[in-house]
């Protein structure tokens, strides 16, 4: 099937002012007869959850955390971008949709994000009012940094804590509809499947983590703001809970997975320092603004930084990147980064690190402009790793961090399953192959302010409220499968913990569908994956009962997912016969080493339709059509 | 190296509970104190035994999940650390280590380590807002706010909403959380136009979910991971004072 994207037609920037013309409206009385779902308390969530709720709908909101205000956006650390071009630097509408486009590698869609771009600004307006502490100078103005990709200061921050101060604001958005009335919040409540009725999504079953009862909920539209999938790596910079669980079972239900493929490894991550390895740290990208990377020009140097003379280190972003430098987009300076360290010139242990050297700007700003800018990245950095990065340089090492792919949806941010919206980072839309740096935080926040709720009253307007209540048979049946597969888990008592899946898909999936891919690495983890999945099933020791509070079995749930959507991930990596943005295949390289693109084919949109477990899963395309760039090489040299 | 542990074991909210020894064995000073527990957990899990219950989440200090009393201090030992950063390096081989949930009487216990602190929330939910619509707001700029005003918002803002300021206090008190979202919206112009009356309406649901006054033992700012300052808590009576008096 060809998808149709349902991009608006027209000039590219009046495509957003002309089709909130088009769309339809709910008239304020009638709002309040609908009831919305939305999945998910992060940016997209919490920003969407407040905004419908305070325009007069019934909202539910459902988070696995035990407060709303936890949700993984919160960790977040560098900025938000925006196109006010406060610094008068040359920044506009149009070069922010540019920048992110390019830096996507061509593979998002031009209308999406030049919305994005355009509905920027309202975003810091919204959050300056709600409170957010953003940086100011000392003329009480907003603060800009530089970030990755950019070579304009559009970045607004809050220290190194903007995630957490707008997740803040929404949730503080978001509370205020709770104490209205307009939203109920379900806490420790994870989303364990879609219910379609009739082909449309009209509800959700969830499991109350607490009292582990299994219960759905009924509404007119389901929103999933459910964040990212790189947890199936095992080791990733995203919270302990962030699983594919929600979007993957929506994906088993009939809507189509885009673009799983596209993820991002971001390169200033503290370095592993064990087996015993929970998560991975990330150094905010920010900091490449003052650090400098290097690694010893000699292989095997293991001489300490401060005995390294200058002739003998290799600045390596500077060099191959002269006019970006440093600050490199991600996917190039992660693939910069694994390099030189497979080159034998990484450093720290096990030789999986380069350094992040502070000293020039230190010598240059002082030691307190430093402190000001990131004090809390180093004190975080020094708490891990027990070293000063004021007196000598950060180890630092990529890391999987971002999902670019997620479940495919529309112009109106619909799946392919009419009531099913999908916003922030569960679907693909906006960053095709490679996100740039303070882009996640825009995006969530742009589809929940203010995209959601044009779009959904849309199709709201077109439907009949309350049309579906959960006495429906499909809720039912919804409740028995989630129940069914509770039970499997806990009745196969084998004799390995879910952890050790786990850590055993992460490792397969970083060696053979990591930073650099090939045909037969992909076929490779096709090959192990079904295998670790089998024994899982067979093996897996799950304690407990699903009658309580119960951890393994939260855990051994959401491997699960990871075990058949791992294989879907190194699927369309073997599908998309090109390198683009955080999608490196080693067949598809210039003969300097960079990505190489192949547009006449496979300029277009992955999203893969399921077909059952036993079956591959089927390709739909949505080609891409760029009338407003030219699909140049990316290059930042 | 060797670690002996003390682990409060309780099923549920109204089962006994106790502490149970546990050994951790081979521990990396490398470790994070979860991971350290997750060590155990695994072993426990394959010898069939129910792990511990504990609530984490980031695991980078952010999101305020991870919630433990270690040797009678919330988030232990390290200053201005949570639980999931603080790391094996600061204990030695052959401690004994005792590990405890928040306990206050707002916050009930869920199981094993870990408590409800929706009471938290509905403080946020009482007032802790500025009541703006999606839209329609004036451009960022065009209200300038003096640097120290929004540094001074900043350093409240910071509070990540774990409620060991509430576990540290001898009388159960969230002032200093309270009193950290009252002091940044009241720092804001944004904030200042409801401010008299959101420090009331936070105030009064924090005494009815049942957490206790402050009485100036200053355990709070000590046991805060993000280094908030009891000051804050007299920016709250002052807010408090003035709007009393209007």
């Amino acid at each position: 099937m060809i998808l149709d994207g349902k991009c608006p037609s027209g000039p590219l920037a009046q495509k957003w002012d002309k089709h909130r013309q088009d769309m339809k409206l709910v008239n304020p009385a009638n709002k309040r007869k609908f009831r919305i779902i939305v999945v998910g308390t992060g940016l997209a969530g919490a920003s969407a959850a407040a905004t419908l709720g305070e325009l007069g709908y019934n909202v539910d909101a459902f988070c696995y955390q035990d407060s709303s205000r936890r949700a993984h956006s919160i960790a977040a650390q560098g900025g938000i971008n925006a196109a006010k071009n406060y610094p008068n630097d040359g920044d506009s509408i149009f070069r922010l949709f540019y920048d992110t486009i390019k830096g996507g590698d061509f593979r998002a869609r031009e209308a999406n994000v030049y919305r994005l771009a355009q509905v920027s600004n309202n975003i810091i307006d919204q959050c300056v009012a709600q409170g957010v502490p953003f940086a100011r100078d000392y003329a009480g103005y907003l603060d800009n940094r530089s970030f990755g990709g950019a070579q304009v200061s559009r970045t607004f921050y809050a220290r190194g804590q903007t995630g957490q101060q707008l997740l803040l604001g929404a949730y503080s958005a978001l509370s205020r509809q709770v104490k209205a009335g307009t939203v109920k919040v379900h806490t420790r409540t994870e989303m364990l499947d879609l219910v379609v009725v009739d082909g449309e999504a009209k509800g959700i079953t969830v499991r109350d983590l607490v009292t582990g009862q299994i219960s759905s909920y009924a509404a007119d539209a389901v929103c999933l703001c459910t964040g990212g999938y790189v947890n199936v790596y095992y080791l990733s910079t995203n919270a302990q809970g962030c699983s594919v669980t929600a979007t993957y079972r929506a994906y088993k239900k009939g809507a189509f997975f885009a673009n799983p493929c596209f993820t991002q490894i971001h390169p200033t991550c503290i370095p592993v320092s064990g087996e015993h390895q929970s998560k991975l740290t990330l150094m905010s990208e920010s900091l490449r603004n003052d650090g400098r990377v290097w690694v010893p020009l000699k292989k095997g140097d293991k001489r300490p930084p401060h005995e390294i003379p200058e002739n003998e280190r290799d600045y390596y972003l500077e060099r191959k990147y002269p006019s970006f430098g440093n600050l490199a987009p991600r996917d190039i300076s992660s693939r910069a980064a694994k390099e030189a360290c497979d080159d034998g010139r990484g450093v720290g242990p096990g030789g999986f690190g380069v350094y992040l050297d502070f000293a020039d700007a230190i010598k240059r700003l002082g030691e307190d402009k430093i402190r000001e800018r990131y004090g809390n990245l180093f004190e975080m950095y020094e708490r891990i790793t027990d070293e000063n990065a004021y007196k000598q340089p950060m180890r630092i090492y990529p890391a999987l961090h971002y999902a670019m792919g997620g479940l495919w949806v529309d112009y109106n941010l619909q799946s392919n399953i009419p009531g099913l919206f999908v916003l922030g980072e569960a679907n693909f839309s906006d960053h095709g192959a490679n996100r740039l740096g303070a882009s996640a935080l825009m995006q969530g926040l742009a589809d929940g302010y203010f995209v959601i709720p044009y779009t959904i009253a849309n199709y709201l307007a077109q439907t009949k409220p309350g049309k579906v209540t959960t006495d429906h048979p499909e809720f039912r049946k919804s409740q028995e499968d989630v129940s069914t597969q509770i039970k499997k888990l806990l009745s196969i008592n084998g004799k390995r913990t879910p952890k050790e899946f786990h850590r055993e898909l992460g490792k397969v999936m970083w060696e053979h569908v990591g930073m650099a891919r090939s045909e037969q690495s992909l076929k490779k983890a096709l090959h192990l994956i079904p295998e670790i999945r089998e024994e899982f099933w067979k093996n897996v020791k799950v304690v407990g009962s699903g009658a309580e509070l119960n951890q393994e079995l939260e855990r051994a749930g959401r491997i699960a997912d990871f075990l058949e959507f791992g294989e879907l991930l190194a699927r369309d990596a073997l599908n998309r016969n090109e390198s683009c943005g955080g999608h490196f295949r080693v067949e598809y390289q210039m003969p300097d080493g960079e990505a190489k693109r192949d547009d006449e084919n496979y300029s277009y949109v992955a999203a893969w339709e399921f077909k059952g477990l036993d079956s591959a899963p089927e390709l739909h395309k949505e080609p891409l059509v760029f009338e407003n760039v030219h699909l140049g090489i990316r290059s930042y040299k | 190296m060797n670690l002996n542990l003390y682990v409060w074991r309780q099923k549920g909210p109204n089962a006994p509970g106790k502490l149970e020894q546990l050994q951790a064995k081979n521990i990396s000073p490398d470790m994070s104190f979860l991971e350290m527990l997750d060590e155990v957990n695994e072993d426990l899990v394959r010898n069939g035994k129910e792990p511990i219950a504990f609530d984490h989440d980031c695991r980078e200090g952010i999101c305020g999940t991870c919630s433990q009393v270690i040797n009678g201090i919330p988030h232990g030992p390290q200053e201005r650390t949570t639980v999931c950063q603080l790391h094996m390096r600061k204990f030695k081989d052959g401690d004994s280590i005792y590990i405890e949930p928040w306990r206050a009487k707002a916050f009930p216990l869920i199981k094993d380590l870990i408590v409800d602190r929706s009471a938290l929330d509905r403080i946020i939910q009482a007032g802790g807002y500025t009541s703006c619509h999606t839209g329609g707001v004036p451009d960022g700029n065009a209200i300038l706010i003096p640097k120290p005003d929004a540094d001074t918002a900043m350093d409240a803002a910071e509070c990540i909403g774990c409620g060991a300021c509430v576990a540290a206090c001898p009388n159960g008190s969230a002032m200093l959380f309270t009193s950290a979202k009252v002091s940044q919206l009241a720092s804001l112009p944004q904030g200042r136009a409801e401010a008299a009356q959101r420090v009331c309406v936070m105030t009064e649901a924090m005494l009815n979910e049942g957490f206790g006054n402050c009485s100036n033992h200053y355990e709070c700012q000590a046991a805060c991971p993000k280094g908030i300052k009891v000051s804050f808590i007299a920016k709250l009576n002052r807010e408090f004072l003035k709007a009393q008096i209007k």
